[in-house]
């Protein structure tokens, strides 16, 4: 599986890729988390706000963080 | 309520004697923080839930078909609704550019955006009454669709970094989101702003309330009253700095009109406030060339320094 967080460097999105970590740690998965902050990288995923979710490749959310649950079944 | 609560502090709890100076202004104090504070919750909460509606990704399909004028126009009402904070800017104005939205329409999107939030619009409404947030609302989309406008005449598509224009973009598809989510949504947005103004709120409201209780009557009229010309400019120059936020200075320029600043004055100086700071034209950086940053800058100052000038003569 691959994760990225997307997001330049703003709060909410150190904040999403900490809750991404800990919640596979949580579903015992051991994955790195990839974090892209280059703006060209960013839009090439259509993504418009940050912070975003990249999981193998597909936009999972983007301008939010989700919540607990959500995340679990977008992780696992 | 609030007038209730503020009555059982200071005068049960605290068993101060009405009538005293120094226990009205307290009196006033815990009453505007807590009316603010309650407004700020609840209405943000209502907006943030309306945004949900509107993505980024939503908006740039809207204004990608759109023309000059009507483009400008639904740009800024756009602008009021969708979701913005100064770390999307970036994001944002590639994903418009790339699109294919004109650059004067993206620009009528970015002054919006910033200058009529609705943090800035519940403080004027607690403090100021709605007309003259509704004023504050109207003028700033005039200023946002002329500023626009004025930029998409400039010619200045040369003026965009260059590698805006070689990124392209995927359609994704966002997937809708459910009441749930839209509640989750608007809820963790209103905590954050509230977590991150309240303090400013009760700092500003206390210093307001000390200007009205101790500074003398029309300690401004000479100084900011109409009859300066240039209180205006000078309000503006003083705003930029000021970044964003609305919360630390419209109570203070509340107590300030008051005293004697002419509405004009006070209009302007929000809208510098909101609409230009630094670090957003650190960010805008990224994209635009000096001259368009420089443009940008120049139209908003002119325009803000304009309708303060207006409001002052007609009001």
């Amino acid at each position: 599986m691959e994760v990225k967080v997307l997001g330049a460097g703003c709060a909410k999105c150190n904040q999403l890729e900490t809750l991404v970590k800990q919640t596979l740690q949580e579903l015992g998965k051991e994955v790195k988390v990839d974090k892209v902050t280059d703006f060209p990288t960013i839009m090439s995923y259509g993504v418009m706000t940050t912070p975003a979710l990249v999981v193998d490749g597909t936009v999972k959310v983007s301008g939010r963080i989700p919540s607990v649950s959500e995340l679990k079944t977008m992780l696992s | 309520m609030f007038a209730w609560i503020a009555d059982m502090i200071v005068y049960r709890w605290m068993s101060l004697s009405p009538g005293e100076h120094l226990t009205e202004a307290l009196h006033f104090f815990i009453y505007d923080v807590q009316k603010i504070l309650f407004l700020l919750a609840v209405i943000i909460y209502g907006v943030s839930f309306i945004r949900s509606f509107f993505p980024p990704e939503r908006t740039k399909k809207i204004l990608s078909h759109k023309r000059e004028f009507i483009g400008n126009i639904v740009a800024a009402l756009l602008g009021v609704v969708t979701p913005f904070c100064s770390c999307s800017a970036v994001p944002m104005f590639i994903g418009f550019v790339e699109s294919g939205v004109p650059l004067g329409v993206t620009f009528s999107f970015l002054i919006a955006s910033p200058m009529v939030n609705e943090v800035a619009l519940v403080l004027l409404f607690g403090l100021f009454g709605w007309k003259i947030a509704a004023i504050y609302m109207g003028t700033g989309l005039a200023v946002a669709v002329a500023g626009g406008m004025m930029i998409g005449r400039a010619k200045m598509e040369d003026q965009v970094a260059d590698y805006v224009y070689q990124i392209k973009m995927p359609e994704v598809e966002i997937a809708a989101l459910s009441w749930r989510q839209r509640h989750d949504y608007a809820w963790q947005y209103t905590q954050d702003i509230v977590k991150k103004v309240w303090i400013y709120v009760i700092v500003a409201i206390g210093i307001g309330g000390l200007i009205h209780g101790y500074a003398p009557e029309d300690f401004l009229v000479r100084y900011a009253g109409r009859d300066n010309l240039f209180a205006v400019p000078l309000a503006v120059l003083i705003g930029i700095p000021l970044y964003s936020n609305a919360a630390g200075t419209i109570p203070i320029v509340h107590a300030l009109m008051e005293k004697g600043m002419a509405i004009g004055t006070v209009l302007a100086f929000m809208m510098a406030v909101t609409a230009l700071s630094f670090p957003e034209i650190i960010i805008l950086k990224q994209v635009l060339k000096p001259k368009l940053i420089g443009l940008f800058v120049g139209i908003n100052a002119v325009t803000i320094t304009f309708v303060g000038y207006l409001f002052n003569a007609i009001l």
